[in-house]
């Protein structure tokens, strides 16, 4: 069975699927972010909505191939933004921990994202940019990318309709949707 | 080749637009109807959470799109920003056949004979162009019937005993409460109040050759996968189209409307769906593109004649711009409460519309429709988180026991909330756009106080062991309930259009939108809308002597 299969039919039962390691998201081409900066985007989103005793997180959801998509359609001028920001992100974690951002332990990211959030940051990163309303709109596009229409690239396998116990959405119209507006 | 002359144009095809132009056309007279957008598509927005009518972060399903219709947005302090349709900010209404009829939650609310007198019931207020309608609510009680009947709505306003009287009852019965509505509304009974179902443009059996809603959770801000609701674009628009006298011209931008030398209308000068400009002529215009839009195309229609744009002798056009300030309350419950059955609003009440001490107008208060999942992770109670492992179990736990009742507040109109044109930012077309600059009037934010504690009170007698307000009522105003840009009145100087939506100046011009509005009511404004297109429309249709506007 390969791995496609294999995850495809571990969706069938939440419980199964709650076992599945964070870093059981598809590998996708990047379109935007280089490898690195999909790791640390990867490791934002773990943060924002991470895997716990209800289900899966962002990571199995593949937001980061939501927002790596929408930066090369929908949220083109928010291109520079994102590349400051990882970096400043990651200046700052290498001058605080000796670490890069997506290299720290769970809980240390998350205590620096508390300090991100009230912009309690080395000031000579963040030339330009806001460390606060930076990741409130990498907040804003995680959770689109986790409650969204899986059609945008995330929401992989109707993950968080799932969690919330919603049924999938109806078929109609679905195909021809996904030809026009998804893939 | 030039354009076949016709009897009548109508700029956008909405809720006025699309009844105006029925009411011509059932009646021998040619029409164009004009839209910007073209006929909305189910395939196009389906059930996609990120882009519709209500979340537009990808895109506005129903357009305009965002490259070519961009607006400006004046701050007090004369800083100028330009928009595009993806943020509330815009004022976005959707541009297609149908325009917000097609998207919206469809509540079918008849205005109160008070909101047509205003300034009689409450007096002058300071800083306010409050003012009384031209017309009563009687003079317009059997056009608000025929909408009801043509369009189609379900209700029962017999529990409703601030309900305005009506000859007719609705043509459906009403829709039943959801769990959460038979709560609250329990609730709000023991609080002394008068809830009753919502009247909608929807379904709730068979009618019309158009089948029974089927409780679709994506309801608001979508179109109907069964066209269980009831907009123009499945109503009159294509009855119009069946008499063989109406023309729908899809994907038009109009840029302005063209005068003779005689100070008449004489057509518009538009741009076809291959951006060619073109001219149509007619022997009437009707402008009906929204109160921003209508604005615009007004201001935009200079000539020696009308140098500060067509039927501006008053300086009126684009003043008093309002909309609703949206207020209410919201509770957690330790049981669930929402069965989250679409479309998710099922009751109203009346009881703060009007007479509550100290209030000028006040507003209807309804349980909340369904918000999705992404919508519904926007949204927390104060000092909740905003990510990580506690928002997400919130998200989990919490979406069948939360409950929400909120309602639109009476805007208290403010001259200087208006909409003016920019001569440096163009469209696609080089069409000078909209801006958008003033605030709500200071009332506005009391008044939804009020509202908003009164909501609370219900959410906390439903039995919700956190409640917290959600107070609107600051800002500019406008948004999808925006109206009053093009006033109706008696007084030339103090309004646009008389009491049938005629131009002061120019008597074979006419707007049926939501521009006409003197006051905003504290109910969703469509039906009133729809109610004022088969005003006017019967208006210029007993005007006509078959082949001339007398």
């Amino acid at each position: 069975m390969d791995r496609r299969k294999f995850l495809k039919s571990t969706v069938t039962g939440l419980g199964t699927m709650a076992m599945l390691p964070a870093c059981a998201y598809d590998p996708a081409p990047f379109r935007f972010f280089t490898q690195k900066e999909a790791e640390c985007v990867i490791a934002l989103t773990d943060q924002i909505i991470p895997a716990d005793e209800s289900g899966p997180g962002a990571v199995y959801a593949n937001v980061v191939n939501y927002i790596d998509q929408q930066l090369v359609r929908v949220f083109r001028n928010e291109q520079s933004v994102y590349k400051k920001g990882i970096t400043a992100l990651q200046n700052s974690c290498k001058k605080i921990y000796g670490q890069l951002f997506h290299e720290l332990e769970f809980d240390t990211q998350t205590d620096f994202l508390i300090k991100v959030e009230s912009n309690n940051v080395p000031k000579e990163f963040w030339d330009g940019i806001d460390p606060a309303q930076f990741f409130s709109m990498v907040i804003r596009h995680t959770m689109q990318g986790f409650y969204g229409s899986p059609v945008h690239g995330g929401n992989k396998n109707y993950i968080s309709y799932r969690l919330m116990k919603l049924e999938y959405p109806q078929v109609v119209g679905q195909n021809r949707y996904r030809r026009n507006h998804g893939e | 080749m030039a354009n076949k002359h016709v009897n009548a144009i109508v700029v956008g095809a909405g809720a006025g637009g699309g009844v105006v132009a029925k009411e011509l056309a059932a009646n021998g007279i040619s029409v164009i109807l004009f839209e910007r957008g073209g006929w909305p598509v189910y395939d196009e927005c389906i059930n996609d959470e990120l882009r519709n009518q209500r979340t537009f972060v990808l895109g506005s399903a129903f357009g305009p799109d965002w490259d070519r219709h961009p607006r400006v947005l004046l701050g007090k302090d004369g800083t100028k920003r330009i928009v595009v349709a993806n943020g509330w900010d815009y004022s976005h209404i959707a541009a297609c056949v149908g325009s917000g009829t097609v998207s919206y939650g469809a509540m079918a609310w008849r205005y109160m004979p008070e909101d047509f007198k205003m300034k009689t019931t409450y007096g002058s207020v300071a800083g306010s162009t409050l003012e009384d309608w031209p017309i009563c609510y009687d003079e317009l009680e059997s056009c608000y019937e025929k909408a009801e009947w043509e369009i189609g709505v379900s209700g029962d306003d017999r529990n409703n005993p601030f309900a305005a009287p009506r000859q007719k009852p609705y043509p459906m019965p009403p829709f039943e409460n959801t769990k959460e509505g038979t709560l609250l509304s329990a609730a709000a009974r023991r609080l002394g109040l008068h809830p009753f179902p919502i009247p909608m443009l929807r379904n709730s059996v068979p009618y019309d050759g158009r089948p029974g809603c089927i409780r679709n959770r994506t309801c608001i801000g979508f179109q109907c996968p069964v066209d269980a609701k009831n907009g123009t674009h499945n109503t009159v628009i294509p009855a119009a189209m069946a008499t063989g006298h109406c023309t729908v011209k899809t994907h038009c931008q109009v840029a302005e409307v063209t005068t003779g030398t005689k100070g008449r209308a004489t057509g518009v000068r538009y741009f076809d769906n291959k951006d060619r400009e073109q001219y149509q002529t007619a022997d009437i215009v009707i402008i009906a593109a929204s109160a921003i839009e209508t604005a615009r195309l007004l201001l935009n229609s200079r000539s020696k004649l009308f140098p500060n744009g067509i039927s501006n002798e008053s300086g009126w056009v684009g003043r008093n711009l309002q909309g609703h300030a949206y207020t209410g309350a919201d509770g957690l419950f330790d049981h669930d409460v929402r069965d989250r059955i679409g479309p998710g609003a099922t009751f109203g009440l009346c009881d703060f519309n009007h007479h509550n001490k100290g209030i000028i107008g006040g507003g209807l208060l309804c349980n909340e429709f369904h918000d999705l999942p992404y919508g519904f992770s926007q949204f927390r109670p104060p000092g909740a988180a905003r990510w990580g492992k506690a928002h997400k179990e919130f998200q989990v736990k919490m979406y069948r026991r939360i409950s929400a009742i909120r309602g639109p507040i009476q805007e208290m109109p403010n001259f200087e909330a208006r909409i003016t044109v920019d001569e440096t930012v163009k469209d696609h077309w080089g069409i000078p756009v909209a801006a958008l600059s003033g605030e709500r009037h200071v009332l506005d934010h009391e008044h939804c106080k009020f509202l908003s504690a009164r909501a609370e009170e219900i959410i906390r007698e439903a039995g919700a062991y956190q409640t917290w307000k959600t107070i609107g009522g600051k800002g500019l105003s406008g948004s999808q309930h925006q109206c009053g840009t093009a006033r109706m009145g008696n007084d030339p100087k103090t309004s646009v259009v008389n009491k049938y939506g005629q131009s002061h100046q120019v008597d074979n011009l006419f707007v049926a939108d939501a521009s006409l509005f003197v006051t905003g009511g504290g109910f969703n404004p469509v039906l009133t809308i729809m109610a004022l297109g088969y005003h006017v429309g019967n208006y210029i249709v007993k005007n006509w002597n078959g082949s001339k506007f007398k």
